[in-house]
């Protein structure tokens, strides 16, 4: 490796870290105004500007609280647990790529933090990961319901695990790589042109049902409304019944990341990841900028894409949270095994029989 | 009893309902009226009979209360303490008046029983203190309230 990728795989990783770091206070704020704002209240406005700070001002409290390792705990799975489930929430956005690739005397850099080949496999076998938290933590709390909590949580996720790695595989036929960049790529095609209008090859138009399932799916994986049984705060107890202080913060933390991480995901496989929104192409011919300043506006212009695809799947996501109400248990593993299932098993056979007669 | 209903394939699937979910919380998101009151800056408008604060009324700075311990003898709280007295014209008199406030349940019995319209609930509800105080004579004779 030669100093200039160094430097890259440094800026790189430290960006996507930054990120991480960031998407935790940023997208709480957001949910509580937002909440506040559908639900015809304002929301917290008054630390800061907007109540930008009332986050900050949060992460001091539960700072400041009292961390207490209970009794009756087993504390070295009960402090471990929390660690557990944000490191796997950390790592797995390191394949997902934010902007293409450019060139620095004569070295590529590739604007992912990691450059593996195996591609998302390596987000689904690092993601599952983090069911461990959630069962060492239900375990450690030697609480019966937190311990009940854990197993609900954690046969909510496997359940889901299936359905969502399945409707993955029909794009994988059809962009015939694992790889997030080079799927990426491919979707910069175009599909249909309907006059004017250029339909580029976005996963979601190749493969809408496929869409569907994965977003489902992600939606029970990271445990957010309407599948947030784990966590469950008004009528049932979740894994985390006997977390306080800054050990809860870190759960609550994970889970802000694997929605990054969803969205992330889902923005990448379906909606073009850090290709040109419309529009965004036009005005970066027009800036009139040449040779190194172009490739870098470029890079600049993928990024931002690729921030806005994002942003939208989590303002999605709260989105989401209010407006449907929860599952029950039995509905969720319903929806999961009969549903989800056959329709992503489906969704693989009408894939191929379309690859075959050439369609996509 | 579990009742089965058949719905129709569109309805099982969900999704329609779910767009037509999110269109109403996205509608309200940025067009409902926001209903929040921001306190310390707006006030609730409470009606004028609101039973608050007690204070009792004078006329030309004296007292209305003539001691008559209508409101001690009606209060359920049993938290007005009155010890009478007699003023010189032999006019008889509050020399101490006290309220509890903690153990009061603001039901304005004592306003509706008074005869000489002297005991009176203000419309004022911003009461906290940080000590366990008992209001007495000179506090309540402040006027707060215009009833
Ligand atoms: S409001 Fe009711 S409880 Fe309070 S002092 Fe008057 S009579 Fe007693
Ligand atoms: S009822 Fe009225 S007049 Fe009688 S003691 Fe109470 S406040 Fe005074």
């Amino acid at each position: 490796m030669n100093a200039i990728e160094w430097y890259a795989m440094i800026g790189k990783t430290a960006l996507v870290i930054g990120m991480l770091l960031m998407v935790a206070p940023v997208m709480n704020w957001i949910e509580r105004r937002g909440a506040g704002l559908m639900q015809n209240r304002l929301g917290p406005n008054r630390v800061g500007p907007f109540g930008l700070f009332q986050t900050i001002a949060d992460a001091l409290k539960f700072l400041f609280k009292e961390d207490r390792i209970l009794g009756h705990v087993n504390p070295f799975w009960y402090f471990i647990a929390p660690i557990v489930v944000l490191i796997p929430a950390c790592m797995t956005f390191a394949v997902i790529p934010f902007a293409s690739s450019i060139t620095v005397d004569g070295t590529v850099i590739r604007m992912q933090a990691a450059e593996l080949n195996v591609g998302f496999l390596y987000v689904f076998a690092i993601a599952s990961l983090g069911v461990y938290g959630l069962i060492m933590g239900g375990w450690a709390s030697n609480n019966k319901f937190a311990l009940l909590g854990s197993l609900r949580s954690s046969s909510q996720m496997i359940s889901y695990e299936l359905s969502m790695g399945l409707s993955v595989i029909g794009l994988v036929m059809v962009f015939s790589s694992v790889d997030l960049m080079a799927i990426t790529q491919g979707q910069g095609e175009a599909l249909w042109q309907l006059g004017p209008l250029t339909i580029p090859k976005w996963g979601i138009f190749v493969q809408p049902i496929g869409f569907i399932i994965f977003l489902t799916a992600v939606f029970a994986e990271t445990n957010r409304l309407p599948f947030d049984l784990p966590e469950g705060e008004p009528e049932i107890v979740g894994f985390h019944v006997e977390y306080g202080s800054m050990k809860f913060a870190v759960f609550m933390m994970g889970e802000y990341m694997n929605m990054a991480v969803a969205s992330g995901l889902l923005a990448s496989l379906y909606f073009g990841g850090w290709q040109l929104l419309p529009g965004m192409g036009w005005a970066l011919g027009n800036l009139g900028l040449a040779g190194d300043a172009h490739e870098w506006a470029r890079i600049g212009f993928e990024m931002l894409s690729f921030t806005l695809k994002l942003s939208f799947f989590m303002w999605f996501f709260v989105w989401v949270r209010w407006t449907l109400p929860r599952f029950r248990y039995d509905q969720l593993m319903d929806l999961g095994w009969k549903v989800l299932l056959p329709l992503s098993l489906a969704n693989i056979v009408i894939t191929g029989a379309m690859i075959y007669y050439g369609w996509v | 009893m579990l009742l089965k209903t058949k719905e129709s394939l569109i309805r099982r699937m969900y999704l329609v309902d779910v767009a037509k979910g999110l269109a109403i919380t996205i509608k309200n998101f940025f067009f409902a009226p926001k209903i929040t009151i921001q306190y310390p800056e707006e006030r609730r408008k409470y009606s004028d009979r609101f039973r608050g604060q007690h204070y009792i009324k004078a006329t030309n700075g004296v007292e209305n209360c003539t001691a008559c311990m209508l409101c001690p003898t009606v209060c359920p709280a049993e938290c007005i303490h009155i010890v009478a007295g007699e003023r010189p014209d032999k006019e008889k008199y509050p020399v101490q008046f006290e309220i509890d406030i903690l153990r009061c349940c603001f039901c304005g019995m004592c306003e509706e029983a008074c005869p000489k319209d002297a005991i009176k609930l203000s419309t004022i509800y911003e009461m906290s203190t940080e000590s366990r105080d008992v209001y007495d004579r000179s506090f309540l004779m402040e006027q707060r309230g215009n009833k």
